[in-house]
């Protein structure tokens, strides 16, 4: 069982018999009172999207899904598409199903794949990956403050806020649990 | 390893939080109070139920200033405060970090009403043109700024009445769910006169024995102080934290121990009044922030 302590985001609960995963956590107080744990929830099986709000005292059953290693190979009209590294069976995963980590998505990575019965209903990525990027504005000579930042668009399409010396075709780190920046990859 | 970009992008912001913690100094000097510097290791925290503290070596540290900075009251210290972080077990999220800096300050010889009009000289100190924009909206810090009573802010927004919220333990849940998002965004607000159940070291209103004299201000929908006129009656908070600590314990959480010498020393208070800011929020209003993990330096996860 876990605990409102162990609450936080991408955990899978089991609600009413059907898998949810907290998409959005926060935690709160008001003034000196009871600790209030926010949570946006999706149930994994039908996609439904709503808030619930826990009380220190509560506690929740694990979702105990089974997890699958796959390959990523393509996306198609059925969504994106993984190969069972044992059984070679393919499944699509919808776009509604992957949300953000579709833009965290190579060809040929290997990720753990949830399963509800003989569905595909989650994903697991690794912590970081490796992207390529195909936009960015260039590399003010002078500009050496630290801190400076700017908007960079990856392979997949996803844009996220990089140091401002990044440029076209680097190769940078992504931390996937965050979508932010991580660091440059040495080639 | 190429530079902590995460930590070097701060700087602005780290910048400002300076500036605001100098002018925060600045204004406590001119109005002739004492900036003092009490042990932030304790072997007592004052016992609250809801708030858990961190042990250390047998002791804890501090979950607030306020015991040491009152006994300084006691011994004729009438205007002090102190900037100093704190520690609370479990508390981490948007608005919260389990190690957070905190600004307390206590008067002697006035009541909560005096802490309201600090805050307002203060927070229109560090904010010249009286104007805020916060997440989008802009905020006029003219004071005066609106005084609502808890009992006032329950019967406008809330769906139960107060003592029925407080009979059900629905309180927290529905100043958080039903309240805070429905207070004027456009303008400070303080939420004042509590239950007495909700403010273990404040002062009975006169003539209200179940109100305590607490006030809360809210910016943007932030919490960002909380105060209130001193109980100084030694036997009344004896029997507050007796109260505390039996609810501790029916709870299954861990006991704490009494603070003594405090509770000795409690009996030489003169009328005063005391009040908690967050600084980390301070920071986040002024700067236009939403998370607080980006105006502090480090976070726990970054150590």
């Amino acid at each position: 069982m876990y605990s409102c302590s162990d609450l936080k985001k991408g955990l899978k609960l089991l609600i009413d018999g059907d898998p949810h995963v907290i998409v959005q956590y926060d935690f709160t107080k008001p003034g000196k009172g009871q600790a209030l744990y926010k949570c946006k929830l999706r149930n994994m099986i039908t996609g439904a999207l709503f808030d619930r709000t826990y009380r220190s005292g509560e506690s929740f059953e694990p979702a105990g899904l089974e997890e699958r290693d796959m390959q990523y190979l393509y996306q198609d009209e059925t969504g994106y598409v993984f190969m069972d590294m044992k059984s070679y069976e393919q499944i699509p995963l919808s776009e509604e199903t992957l949300g953000d980590d579709k833009y965290f998505l190579i060809d040929n990575m290997e990720v753990k794949i949830l399963m509800y019965g003989e569905r595909g209903i989650g994903i697991s990525l690794p912590n970081f990956v490796n992207l390529r990027v195909t936009q960015a504005d260039p590399w003010v000579k002078g500009d050496t403050a630290a801190g400076n930042n700017k908007p960079a668009t990856v392979e997949t399409g996803y844009t996220l806020q990089v140091p401002s010396f990044v440029e076209e075709g680097t190769l940078i780190q992504i931390d996937t649990r965050t979508g932010e920046y991580a660091t440059r990859v040495k080639e | 390893m190429e530079v902590n970009w995460r930590l070097a992008k701060k700087r602005p912001v780290l910048e400002q939080r300076a500036r605001i913690l100098q002018q925060i100094r600045a204004f406590f000097s001119s109005n002739n109070f004492l900036e003092v510097d009490t042990p932030h290791r304790i072997p007592a925290n004052a016992p609250e139920f809801y708030i858990d503290a961190v042990a250390s070596e047998g002791w804890f540290l501090h979950t607030s200033p306020e015991l040491c900075m009152k006994r300084l009251l006691a011994a004729g210290y009438e205007r002090i405060f102190q900037i100093c972080h704190c520690w609370r077990a479990g508390e981490e999220g948007h608005k919260h970090l389990p190690e957070y800096n905190m600004l307390e300050w206590y008067r002697c010889h006035c009541d909560y009403h005096q802490l309201m009009q600090d805050c307002e000289d203060l927070i229109c100190r560090l904010c010249e043109n009286r104007l805020l924009h916060w997440q989008g909206q802009p905020i006029d810090l003219t004071p005066p700024w609106p005084r609502l009573t808890l009992s006032e802010a329950f019967s406008r927004y809330s769906p139960v009445p107060l003592r029925t919220a407080l009979a059900n333990n629905q309180f927290d849940l529905i100043i958080d769910r039903d309240i805070e998002p429905q207070l004027p965004a456009d303008r400070p607000l303080f939420l004042y006169d509590y239950p007495l159940e909700q403010a273990s070291l404040a002062r009975r209103k006169p003539g209200s024995p179940d109100v305590a004299e607490r006030v809360e201000l809210y910016i943007g929908g932030l919490e960002l102080a909380n105060g209130f006129s001193e109980l100084n009656d030694q036997n009344e908070q004896r029997q507050r934290f007796e109260q505390e600590e039996k609810l501790r314990r029916q709870a299954g959480k861990t006991p704490y121990p009494t603070p003594q010498k405090f509770l000795d020393e409690l009996a030489q208070l003169p009328p005063s009044a005391g009040i908690a800011l967050g600084i980390d929020r301070l920071v986040m209003l002024m700067s236009d922030t939403h998370q607080i993990e980006d105006v502090v330096s480090f976070t726990p996860g970054d150590l």
